[in-house]
C-alpha cells in the first residue's frame, strides 16, 4: 500500500495504462466475488487482508477503509460521468433513535454495523435484509457524555468487535451474532464508556475510552482476539512516569485525555497512531497547571507492546474542550512519510510520522485563540484566550473547527477533505469539585449573541501547502464525514438530510438525495456482484445507493 | 445521596399509571428539597446542561424562559419539573435529558439537584407588571400592526412567529429587544440537535426562472430547495437550480420598531398583553 502510494505520487497522476489495468483487476475481483456469493461465504478476515485492503476495494474492512485512515475507495464504477443517475437501492431502519454515527464494514457481500443503543447487526449488502442482530443490554445509569453514540466495529478472523456505553468490549461471531466473549474494561459508574470503532491490528483489538467529561483517566487498550488484555496505555502518566510532572498535584488522577476516536496503523514501522482528547475539567485550567500530557496529543505506539515511541501535543493545557481525537491520516509524498490531522482547534497539522516532528500547521477555519507560533512552528495560545467567569468569546467554539467527523485523503487529487465549522463561543469557567461519576466541566459555554451565524463547509486542503483548494458551503454546519473515490467523487451528508456527491477536483455538487434525517456518520463504498454501492447512515437508517 | 438505580426507571411510569388523580397521589417529591449543598451541586449541573438556553443564573436567554420566575409555563411542582427535564417538552426546543448534544445525560439525583438550584434562585414576589395589557391588546390588533404578521391564540397573521405564550417563554428584555432590534437575534440560530425548522425570519428575495420576484421569509431550506412565505402569506416551494437569482440577507423580515414608530409606553403595553396571553 505504501509503495503503490509512493510511486503514484512520483508519477503525479496514475497513467492511463495503469488505470486500465486497475480497472481490469477490479472487474476480475468483482467477478470472483460474485462467484463466491453464489457458492459460500467464508466470512474470514485476516491481518494480511487488512494490510492489503487496497487490493479488495469491494470490501470495507476498517473504520476508515484502510490502515492509513484515508477513507478512499478505489472503486470507480460510479464516477463524475454517471453519478447523476445514482439511485437508492435499499434502506435499513435500525429502530434506534438519536445520533447514528456508525461506519459499516462490508466483507464479501455482508454489511456489519452498530447503532447508538449498542446493537450490532449484519445485513445482506445487496438488499439490506438482516441476517442477525445483537443488542447489548445497558444499565439505566450509564454516563455517556454526549448522547448515546457508537461509531462502529472491527472485524478479524470470524469475529466482529465493538465497545459499549457501559465500557464492555464484546466479540460476536460474524455469521450469527452470538457472543464469543464479553469483557469489562472499566467502571462505567465512574464515567468510562466506549463509543469508538475498534481497530484490529495483527491479533489485537485496539480501542480507546471515552469519558473526558467525567474526569476519567484515559487509556488505550489492546485485547487479544481471545479476549485477554495484551496491553493498556494510560494517556495520563502516573507518578514516576515521564509526563506526570505536567500535572499540578493530584490533578492527573482525574485528568481525562480520553481516546474516543479510531487511530491508524503503519505496517512498515509497526506503529499505531492514536489521538487523545481534552484534559479534565475541560474548561477550567486552574488546579491542573502544566501541559497536561498526553491530552490533546497524537501518540505513536508500538503495536506489540503499547510502548510510546513519540507524541505530539496539539493544544497544551487546553481550556476549550478541543479534543485532538480527529483521525490521523497517513500521507506519503515523494520520500516523505507524513501524518496529517485537521484538528478541532482550527489548525491543519502535518507531522513526520517517523518521529512526530512538526512540518506545518496552518489554519483551515476561523480561529482567534492563537496569534503566534513557537520555535518548532506550533501554534501557541494568546494570553487572553482562557475562559473567564463572566465569559469570553473565542473561535473556534467548543465544538471545534471539526470534530469526530471522518476526513478523507484522495491519492488521485492529493487533497485532504474535511468537514469544517466556523462558530465562536463564549467560554465561561467556574470552580467545580470532582465527584466520581458526575459531569466535570468546570464551565459552561454559549453561542455568542453578537457572533456571525454558524457556517459549515466541506473543505479540500492541499496538505503540502495547507492551502484550501476549494470550499463547499453547507446550508448549516454538518456532522457528516467524507468519502473520496477513484471515480473522481467526494461524498458527504448534511444536517438537512442530503447525501451529496461532489466533483473531487472542483467541489462542484453533482448529485444529491434527500434521506429525511440529519447525518452524523461517514459514507463508505463497497461492491457486490460487480456492482458498486455507496452507503451512509442518516436519521435512524442506513441507506445504500447504486447505479440503475 | 444516591438514588438506587432500580427504583429510578420503575417509579415514574408506575407512579403515572397509579396516580390518575393528583388528590390521591401526592406525586414525586424532591428528596433534596431546600438542601443548600444540593443547590450548589445543581448550579454546576445547570451551567453545563441548561445555561446554554436558560442563561447563567437561570435568568433566561434568547431561547429559554427565565426560570427565576416562580410561575412556570409547563410545570407547577417539582415532580412535573422532573418530568420536563427528563423528557423535554414536545413541540418546543426543550430537549429530553441527555439529548441536547451539549451537556451530559444527568442522573435522577442530578436532576433533583438542578430543581433544588432553580427553586433557590426563584424570586418569590414577581415584579409588578409594567404596562396595560388591555390597551396592549388593542395596539397589537390595531395601530401597531403586530397582528398583520403575528398570531396570538389563533388570531392574526402567519408570516411571523405565533406569539401565544411568548410571555412565558421569553424574558421581557428579550421581547423588547426583538421588537427594537429584530435582526440582532438572527445570529442565535439553533444547535443542530434541537433544530427542526431553522426559521430565523430573515428576508429572502427570489427571482424565478420566468422573472417573477418573490420577497418573503424562509420556512425551510437546504442546499437544493427552498420553502418560503411572502407578505401575502403565499407559500412557494422552489428548487434552487431553477431560480434566476436567490438572495438572503441577515435582515429580519420584521420592520425595526424604534421609539418613533412605537413609544416605550406602547411597547410596555404590548409586552403586558403578550405576558397576559401566556398559554393556559
Amino acid at each position: 500500500m505504501t509503495t503503490e502510494h509512493r510511486s503514484r505520487n512520483a508519477l503525479g497522476k496514475p497513467s492511463r495504462l495503469r488505470a486500465t489495468l486497475q480497472h481490469a483487476l477490479h472487474s476480475l475481483t468483482f467477478a470472483l466475488t460474485g462467484f463466491l456469493l453464489t457458492q459460500a461465504l467464508s466470512a474470514q478476515v485476516t491481518f494480511d487482508q487488512l494490510v492489503n485492503s487496497a487490493k479488495t476495494p469491494q470490501n470495507w474492512l476498517t473504520y476508515s477503509g484502510d490502515y492509513a485512515g484515508r477513507r478512499f475507495s478505489a472503486l470507480d464504477q460510479v464516477n463524475a460521468g454517471n453519478v447523476r443517475s445514482l439511485a437508492a437501492k435499499w434502506v435499513y431502519q435500525t429502530g434506534a433513535t438519536g445520533k447514528l454515527e456508525t461506519t459499516p464494514l462490508v466483507v464479501d457481500g455482508i454489511l456489519y454495523a452498530t447503532a447508538q443503543d449498542d446493537r450490532a447487526f449484519a445485513l445482506d449488502a445487496r438488499t439490506g435484509r438482516p441476517i442477525w442482530m445483537f443488542q447489548h443490554p445497558l444499565p439505566a445509569d450509564i454516563r455517556p457524555c454526549c448522547g448515546h453514540v457508537n461509531r462502529g466495529l472491527a472485524i478479524l478472523g470470524d469475529k466482529v468487535f465493538f465497545g459499549t456505553l457501559d465500557a464492555h468490549v464484546i466479540a460476536l461471531d460474524s455469521k450469527t451474532g452470538n457472543v464469543i466473549w464479553d469483557i469489562v474494561a472499566a467502571e462505567y459508574q465512574k464515567g468510562y464508556s466506549f463509543t469508538v470503532a475498534p481497530l484490529a491490528v495483527k491479533d489485537l483489538i485496539i480501542l480507546g475510552v471515552s469519558g473526558g467529561e467525567y474526569g476519567v483517566r484515559g487509556f488505550i487498550d489492546a485485547d487479544a482476539n481471545s479476549g485477554a488484555r495484551k496491553w493498556r496505555f494510560y494517556t495520563v502518566p502516573g507518578p514516576g512516569e515521564t509526563g506526570n510532572d505536567t500535572w499540578e498535584g493530584d490533578s492527573w488522577k482525574v485528568g481525562g485525555a480520553p481516546a474516543w476516536n479510531t487511530g491508524t496503523y503503519d505496517p512498515v514501522t509497526n506503529q499505531i497512531f492514536w489521538p487523545t482528547g481534552n484534559p479534565a475539567p475541560s474548561n477550567r485550567g486552574a488546579a491542573r497547571a502544566g501541559d497536561n500530557l498526553y491530552s490533546n496529543s497524537l501518540l505513536a505506539l508500538n503495536a506489540d507492546s503499547g510502548k510510546l515511541n513519540w507524541y505530539f501535543q496539539f493544544t497544551r493545557h487546553d481550556e476549550h474542550d478541543w479534543d485532538a481525537t480527529q483521525i490521523p491520516v497517513m500521507i506519503d509524498s515523494g520520500s516523505k512519510h507524513l501524518i496529517a490531522q485537521a484538528n478541532r482547534n482550527g489548525f491543519f497539522y502535518v507531522l513526520d510520522r517517523a518521529d512526530g516532528k512538526l512540518i506545518s500547521a496552518n489554519p483551515y477555519g476561523k480561529q482567534t485563540w492563537s496569534d503566534s507560533k513557537d520555535a518548532a512552528g506550533r501554534p501557541v495560545a494568546s494570553k487572553d484566550a482562557s475562559p473567564t467567569l463572566a465569559g469570553h468569546t473565542v473561535c473556534p467554539g467548543a465544538l471545534g473547527t471539526t470534530n469526530f467527523m471522518a476526513p478523507a485523503y484522495d491519492p488521485q487529487t492529493s487533497l485532504f477533505y474535511v468537514t469544517a465549522r466556523d462558530q465562536c463561543d463564549i467560554f465561561s469557567t467556574a470552580p467545580q469539585p470532582y465527584q466520581a461519576g458526575h459531569a466535570f466541566y468546570g464551565s459552561a459555554y454559549f453561542p455568542s449573541e453578537e457572533a456571525e451565524p454558524y457556517r459549515g463547509f466541506l473543505k479540500a486542503i492541499d496538505p503540502t501547502t495547507g492551502q484550501i483548494r476549494w470550499s463547499f458551503e453547507h446550508t448549516s454546519p454538518t456532522w457528516s464525514g467524507v468519502l473520496s473515490t477513484a471515480g473522481g467523487l467526494v461524498f458527504t451528508g448534511d444536517a438537512e438530510g442530503n447525501f451529496v456527491a461532489l466533483d473531487a477536483a472542483s467541489g462542484k455538487p453533482l448529485w444529491h438525495f434527500q434521506m429525511g434525517g440529519a447525518v452524523y456518520s461517514a459514507p463508505i463504498a463497497f461492491a457486490v456482484d460487480g456492482k458498486e454501492f455507496l452507503a451512509i447512515a442518516a436519521g435512524s437508517a442506513i441507506y445504500a445507493f447504486g447505479l440503475p | 445521596m444516591r438514588i438506587p438505580a432500580t427504583t429510578r426507571r420503575v417509579s415514574y411510569p408506575l407512579a403515572a399509571l397509579l396516580c390518575a388523580s393528583t388528590i390521591l397521589c401526592p406525586g414525586q417529591t424532591n428528596p433534596l428539597s431546600r438542601d443548600p449543598k444540593a443547590a450548589k451541586a445543581g448550579e454546576y449541573e445547570f451551567r453545563i446542561n441548561c445555561a446554554l438556553c436558560h442563561g447563567l443564573g437561570a435568568r433566561g436567554g434568547g431561547r429559554g424562559p427565565d426560570l427565576t420566575r416562580a410561575q412556570k409555563k409547563h410545570t407547577h411542582n417539582d415532580a412535573e419539573m422532573f418530568q420536563v427535564i427528563s423528557n423535554g417538552i414536545p413541540g418546543t426546543v426543550m430537549p429530553a435529558n441527555g439529548t441536547n448534544g451539549q451537556g451530559v445525560g444527568m442522573t435522577d439525583e442530578e436532576i433533583w439537584q438542578i430543581i433544588t438550584y432553580i427553586r433557590s434562585q426563584e424570586v418569590k414576589v414577581p415584579a409588578q407588571p409594567v404596562g396595560d395589557a388591555a390597551r396592549g391588546k388593542n395596539l397589537f390588533y390595531g395601530d401597531a400592526n403586530c397582528s398583520l404578521c403575528h398570531m396570538v391564540e389563533g388570531k392574526g397573521g402567519r408570516v411571523g412567529p405565533d406569539l401565544t405564550g411568548v410571555g412565558g417563554s421569553r424574558t421581557r428584555e428579550a421581547i423588547i429587544d426583538s421588537v427594537r432590534n429584530p435582526s440582532r437575534r438572527l445570529a442565535w440560530g439553533l444547535s443542530e440537535a434541537t433544530k427542526e425548522f431553522p426559521q430565523e425570519y430573515e428576508t429572502v428575495t427570489v427571482v424565478t426562472a420566468d422573472g417573477k420576484e418573490i420577497k418573503g421569509v424562509t420556512l425551510n431550506e437546504d442546499n437544493f430547495s427552498l420553502q418560503i412565505m411572502d407578505a401575502s402569506e403565499n407559500l412557494y416551494l422552489l428548487e434552487k437550480d431553477k431560480m434566476r437569482s436567490f438572495q438572503k440577507t441577515r435582515e429580519s423580515f420584521m420592520p425595526r420598531y424604534d421609539t418613533g414608530l412605537l413609544s416605550d409606553k406602547d411597547l410596555d403595553d404590548i409586552v403586558a398583553f403578550l405576558s397576559s396571553a401566556r398559554a393556559k
